[in-house]
């Protein structure tokens, strides 16, 4: 039967309290880092999936979200090389619709029953833009999750599922918008969201022939928390035992990947046995039906998932600080040092297995690893007799480390377990907060470019190990 | 015997003021420093047959030396080797000069920094300049930040012992700049003005660091032979030093980031040149790169001025401070002059070239053992360095 091998999430270390935003406001919300986005949250999710799995059988990638960082070139296609998957693989971008995560997860069980494939991972992230004082900015957080949709193995099984697609203007955001739009509240709530997912909700009890009381949990794309508790109670469901916490007020509301998040949280805590309905919202909406199996119990403790990451966190320290990460605030242009290069896409593209899976090379003859890859050993001085090695997955020690005061970003070197340094900026802390030889680990980040010359680097950063 | 011991001498040098020169621009900073020299060793720019041009910002070409000065179609090179750069070009002119391809030669160093802004050159990578831009790129202090972290780790030395120790090398070079008209900060500064100064890049602060500063200074060379036609107390190169390193800080997971081997090499090379077998003894002075106090800490133990790890008690016990056992950075150093990067290998080379003369005013050295040693480092050592050494002396030593 099809369903989930492996799942993954992940939420940004900063949470921005809304006491800064107002102070009649409280809780707080998952904000990206000022080098995080949806492409960066993604590869955390998938890197969380796919743990120790090996990625020999992933026969697909599919990414989704409101908020690539492009709106032409494939995100999917990064994660792959990431996550060093074959290349005789299917990779695609599923977009425009908060329902998009769900719609991947669809198509990729769909690929596997077809038997077109093993297994796809499915990873969904969002970062959506709210106007700064909006409704939608007390409720909207960024985070991400990552499903491995396989046929063997499988933690849940997916029993059924059932879509309703649903023309109307209720959220959107043109080509030319920065912030989300919505109209009306009452319109959008009642003829869309209420409406529409409830009519697939039932659509999918009906066809699975399913009573609110078999179900352990519902899972709910939330826009807010009374709304999700409202329709749990329209479709005859305890909203006190049988809704997922949603989230709002803690993490927030992260669009494509919100309801998928939540799925992560639900088969965290969840018994083999427990049936799960999983619905999203975008547009129309995906309604599936999951069963745990005895596999549930394998993967517990083993992904970081949405419980880790929940107790890990550090708030930003002001709403200016939102602001000028979000770029919501116009700041002067920066005096930009003369002798600085624009990044080149051939030396990006020559360069991607050492950036992005973080390939070095260890020299066949001493053993000696060593980034970024060289043609003649550092040691023994043996030409061109490496074998490459991927290094992302390690964790390290920090070597040495300073602050570069121009761009206010603390660096260092890493010393890599089982060999290898690699020199790199440190994110998510602050220069204070550094020790000679504490334990660090890599995460994957967008680079801030002096000249950028249109395109978004990314690379690999230390972090304080977040567990 | 190969090499340039005894082969070549300095007749005359000159050296601008180093400042912000927000009314000059590189070519009057040129004129200045090249006519100084001229007029000290006697000759017109007429007489020039080669000259050597260091400058990382300054121009790239030859023609940025000959336009200034109008020399008469003579070959240029230009010398690009970061901050030892203007080592770089006065030991290509020293060897220039002792093979007898040329009887009498010019080498200048200028960088007009102040023009530019942020002028950093740090954040380009001098080995791939045009890149994935994956690889950090970091001002110098947080470069040599690293250095200090690591030395302090390594050796037990709590952050304040460290930056206290750094702080009385700051404090000794600021006296000695406070006795140099030519210096940018003549300004003597108390080891509270240094432990209180706003932290830079942790753990250095502003008095760890080295100013960006304009300058220009300039050296004419003739064959040893040839010297004492132009004068008596004419300075002679005794040995030279230059070692390249290889990216072995940031590729070699066991380097311990503690010391700068260039320095080790090059120094050892300059020493055996020179002959000199116990540094601290042997030399009357040094003017070493202190772009960063730490810097300063270190090359005491590279060149064996200190055992390793034990620099922090020569530094307690005043040995180089100006009337100390072995006076380095007499002039003010890297922290009172600035650093126009192309321009201060030969900014060195002024000061042990007028000390050894005994023209050196208020903060002259005792010369007993008639040599100086010079020293400039390009690079940084989280990755590798070019570091470059000439040592003078004069006619007896």
């Amino acid at each position: 039967m099809v369903g989930i091998v492996s799942y993954g999430a992940y939420i940004p270390k900063w949470r921005l309290s809304l006491e800064t935003v107002s102070k009649r406001l409280r809780g707080e919300k998952a904000v990206a880092g000022k080098d995080e986005d949806s492409l960066t949250m993604a590869v955390a999710a998938a890197i969380d999936c796919l743990g120790e799995i090996s990625p020999n059988n992933v026969d697909g990638v599919f990414f989704a979200s409101t908020t690539s960082p492009f709106k032409e070139k494939s995100v999917s296609a990064t994660i792959a090389a990431v996550l060093d998957l074959r290349r005789d693989i299917l990779t695609a971008d599923f977009a425009n619709s908060l329902k998009a995560g769900t719609t991947a997860l669809k198509a990729a069980s769909d690929m596997v029953k077809a038997g077109s494939a093993r297994q796809v991972l499915v990873v969904a992230a969002d970062c959506r833009l709210a106007a700064p004082g909006s409704g939608f900015e007390q409720t909207f957080g960024d985070g991400a999750a990552a499903f491995l949709v396989g046929g063997e193995n499988v933690v849940a099984t997916m029993e059924d599922c059932y879509s309703v697609s649903d023309e109307i203007y209720d959220v959107w955001r043109r080509d030319v918008d920065s912030y989300v739009q919505s109209w009306e509240e009452r319109f959008v709530y009642t003829r869309g969201y209420l409406q529409v997912v409830r009519e697939t909700a039932l659509g999918l009890m009906k066809k699975a022939g399913v009573n609110p009381n078999d179900l352990t949990k519902a899972v709910f794309y939330a826009p807010d928390t009374r709304r999700a508790m409202g329709l749990a109670k329209g479709l005859g469901l305890d909203p006190k035992t049988q809704l997922q916490d949603p989230l709002i007020g803690t993490v927030g509301s992260t669009g494509a990947a919100h309801s998928l998040m939540l799925f992560v949280a639900a088969l965290e805590d969840a018994k083999p046995g427990d049936r799960f309905l999983l619905a999203s919202y975008g547009n129309g909406s995906d309604v599936f039906l999951f069963q745990a199996g005895e596999n549930v119990e394998n993967l517990k403790g083993k992904r970081r998932g949405v419980k880790v990451h929940l107790q890990s966190k550090r708030m930003v320290p002001d709403y200016v600080t939102y602001l000028k990460w979000r770029e919501l605030v116009k700041m002067p242009e920066p005096r930009v040092p003369m002798a600085v290069s624009y990044p080149s896409a051939v030396a990006i593209w020559r360069e991607r297995n050492r950036i992005y899976p973080l390939h070095g090379v260890k020299c066949k003859t001493c053993g000696t690893v060593q980034y970024p890859p060289q043609r003649v050993c550092v040691k023994c001085r043996t030409k061109d007799n490496f074998e490459e090695v991927r290094l992302c997955n390690r964790r390290g020690k920090l070597f040495s480390f300073s602050f570069d005061f121009l761009r206010g970003v603390p660096i260092g070197l890493v010393n890599l377990d089982g060999g290898g340094r690699i020199f790199c900026e440190l994110t998510d802390v602050e220069v204070k907060e550094l020790e000679a030889d504490m334990p660090v680990e890599l995460s994957f980040r967008r680079l801030y470019l002096w000249r950028s010359d249109g395109i978004y680097g990314y690379f690999w950063k230390a972090i304080p190990v977040r567990a | 015997m190969p090499g340039v011991k005894d082969k070549v001498a300095i007749i005359g040098m000159g050296c601008t003021k180093f400042d912000e020169h927000w009314d000059k621009d590189i070519k009057d900073l040129v004129v200045e420093a090249c006519y100084e020299a001229f007029e000290d060793a006697g000759v017109e720019s007429k007489d020039i047959q080669a000259a050597w041009w260091s400058s990382v910002m300054g121009g790239y070409l030859g023609r940025s030396l000959a336009y200034p000065l109008k020399l008469d179609f003579i070959p240029i090179t230009r010398v690009e080797n970061r901050c030892a750069g203007g080592h770089d070009a006065f030991i290509n002119a020293c060897y220039a000069v002792a093979c007898g391809a040329y009887d009498i030669v010019l080498v200048c160093g200028a960088e007009k920094l102040k023009d530019v802004g942020l002028a950093i050159p740090g954040v380009i990578d001098p080995l791939e300049p045009y890149t994935s831009r994956v690889k950090p790129s970091f001002p110098p202090p947080a470069a040599y930040a690293q250095l200090a972290v690591r030395y302090f780790h390594h050796y037990g030395i709590s952050i304040e012992e460290g930056k206290k120790a750094l702080a009385k090398i700051a404090v000794k070079n600021h006296y000695n700049g406070s006795l140099n008209p030519k210096a940018q900060f003549q300004r003597k500064i108390t080891l509270e003005d240094a432990l209180n100064a706003p932290m830079i890049a942790y753990p250095l602060g502003l008095y760890d660091c080295c100013g960006i500063t304009d300058g220009a200074a300039a050296a004419i060379i003739v064959h040893a032979d040839l010297a004492k036609n132009y004068r008596d107390d004419y300075v002679l190169v005794k040995g030279v030093g230059m070692s390249c390193g290889w990216y072995q800080a940031e590729l070699l997971d066991d380097w311990s980031l503690t010391y700068i081997e260039e320095n080790v090499r090059a120094s050892k090379e300059a020493y055996a040149e020179a002959g000199i077998e116990n540094p601290r003894k042997d030399l009357d002075l040094a003017v070493v790169h202190d772009c960063f106090t730490i810097t300063e800490l270190v090359i005491y133990e590279d060149f064996g001025f200190s055992p390793r790890g034990k620099a922090k008690e020569d530094v307690d016990a005043g040995t180089f401070e100006l009337k100390g056992e072995l006076p380095v950075n007499t002039d003010g150093g890297l922290k009172c002059f600035g650093h126009p990067i192309g321009a201060s290998g030969l900014r060195m080379i002024y000061e042990v070239y007028k000390q050894l003369q005994g023209k050196a005013g208020q903060r002259q050295v005792e010369i007993r053992s008639q040599k100086g040693l010079t020293h400039t480092l390009g690079g940084t050592p989280v990755d590798s360095n070019t570091s470059a050494i000439a040592i003078l002396g004069l006619r007896g030593a």
